[in-house]
């Protein structure tokens, strides 16, 4: 009894759930390339702001709203995304992603402030949905690179992309 | 047999019968893809199934016959990204994944520079970032050389090279000793990107004044006003003339006019009179009526 109930655990802590969790997020202090000095309280809103866009992400490729993407977003990343979520729409498809983990680096800040860039060894779930059926769901492990460049009042994720580890 | 062993026989049954569905139809990926490239997937089994192929940034799906190759023409998926392969039949599904990854060849220049007007002079006053996109506008991760040239309105040009690194190459340049319109100019190959930067005259280097009488009055102007690299100071700097006499100290701030300086403050004997802008103090006059 003992070991089947363990068995259930593993199954289902293995198993992708879509909730409210917050993801675990560690951040690496690393040597930044440029001249600029990277103060604690920029750094700390980049990554605010970062993880913040994985939530907007998560709710525009849901519930298919274009829209929600401009508080994060903008430039490249923007535009991908609001392709995505158009082909979403001619498809009949939604998708649910769930970040889980995250291994951030800043890696480059650039000397005129105008950009950040960032890595990200992130654990997220994605579900896919044709028609509200779920065909899929999938833990998945990627690098992702992201340039992030300052707002009006927040930084916003101008490339986000994944690149091989 | 009782009961129980039965339905857990027919549960293992069951179990069993997944797993040959499964297994009914299968993907067989590439690894990776490049952005824009043609690419296939090979599928086995039998039956109809549909393809689904989903990342953040690009979302593709196929009707497929199992056990046929299904192919994507160049431009198909051209966004760099991680991507679920997703076979889905009417009792089974089968996933994998795979990357696609930017194009090597650079086709877009992301410039940024800063400042867009400075002081003629400063030592790293001018920086700039380029960022190496692909033609889908991906990142290039891959190193890149940038060069970077900044022209001067003398002729003289500062030339530096940087290689990306995870994309990004960055620079810092010397603003010239002439007021005028630089151009800040980043390459990749046969890829340019200019900014425009204007150079403006620094402070004041060097202050010097003259005094006439003007009736009761004393007329104090300044030569021409220039810094330090001899660009005339722009019109609007303010200069501030300072009358000492008998204890008391009258000031007036004058805006440069046409490149000088001028005004008229009460005559006295044996007043002293300085001029100063900024941080600049220039010469002292003790006026003695004439």
């Amino acid at each position: 009894m003992l070991k089947s109930l363990l068995i259930l655990f593993v199954a289902v802590a293995s198993t992708p759930v879509f909730g409210a969790d917050l993801a675990t997020v560690r951040v690496e202090t690393t040597n930044l390339q440029g001249p600029r000095v990277l103060e604690e309280q920029t750094s700390k809103a980049v990554i605010r702001d970062y993880l913040q866009a994985w939530q907007t992400l998560g709710t525009a490729l849901q519930q298919n709203r274009t829209d929600l993407l401009g508080s994060s977003f903008v430039g490249n990343a923007k535009d991908k995304l609001t392709e995505t979520i158009q082909q979403q729409v001619s498809l009949g498809l939604s998708t649910r992603y769930q970040d889980r983990s995250h291994d951030l680096k800043i890696v480059f800040y650039s000397p005129e402030g105008l950009s950040i860039e960032l890595q990200d060894t992130v654990e997220y779930d994605v579900q896919v949905l044709d028609h509200d059926k779920v065909q899929a769901t999938k833990r998945v492990s990627a690098h992702y690179i992201v340039v992030m460049t300052p707002a009006e009042v927040r930084w916003r994720v101008r490339v986000f992309q994944t690149e091989l580890e | 047999m009782n009961l129980r062993t039965a339905f857990l026989i027919g549960g293992l049954i069951s179990a069993a019968t997944q797993v040959v569905f499964a297994q009914s139809g299968s993907l067989t990926l590439p690894k990776t893809v490049e952005a824009g490239s043609a690419f296939s997937i090979s599928t086995s089994g039998n039956g109809k199934s549909t393809l689904y192929i989903v990342g953040p940034s690009q979302v593709l799906k196929r009707d497929v016959q199992l056990g046929e190759t299904v192919t994507f023409p160049n431009g198909t998926l051209y966004n760099s990204g991680h991507y679920l392969a997703i076979l889905s039949g009417p009792s089974s599904a089968e996933n994998d994944s795979f990357d696609v990854v930017s194009a090597g060849k650079p086709a877009n220049l992301n410039f940024f520079a800063k400042p867009s007007r400075l002081q003629v002079g400063l030592r790293g006053g001018i920086t700039g970032a380029a960022y190496v996109f692909d033609a889908y506008r991906n990142l290039i991760t891959a190193p890149t050389a940038v060069s970077f040239e900044l022209s001067g309105p003398s002729g003289t040009v500062q030339r530096r090279t940087a290689t990306t690194k995870e994309g990004a190459a960055w620079t810092q340049m010397d603003s010239t000793p002439q007021q005028g319109t630089d151009k800040f100019v980043a390459r990749v190959e046969d890829l340019t990107s200019t900014r425009i930067i204007g150079q403006v005259p620094g402070d004041p280097c060097a202050l010097k004044m003259s005094a006439s009488p003007s009736g009761k009055r004393v007329k104090l102007s300044t030569e021409p006003v220039r810094d330090c690299s001899g660009n005339a100071v722009p019109d609007g700097t303010i200069v501030t003339f300072t009358e000492a006499y008998s204890g008391e100290q009258s000031t007036v701030d004058v805006p440069l006019k046409r490149g000088v300086a001028e005004v008229e403050m009460p005559a006295h004997n044996g007043a002293m009179i300085t001029v100063a802008s900024g941080v600049v103090l220039g010469n002292q006059i003790r006026w003695t009526g004439k």
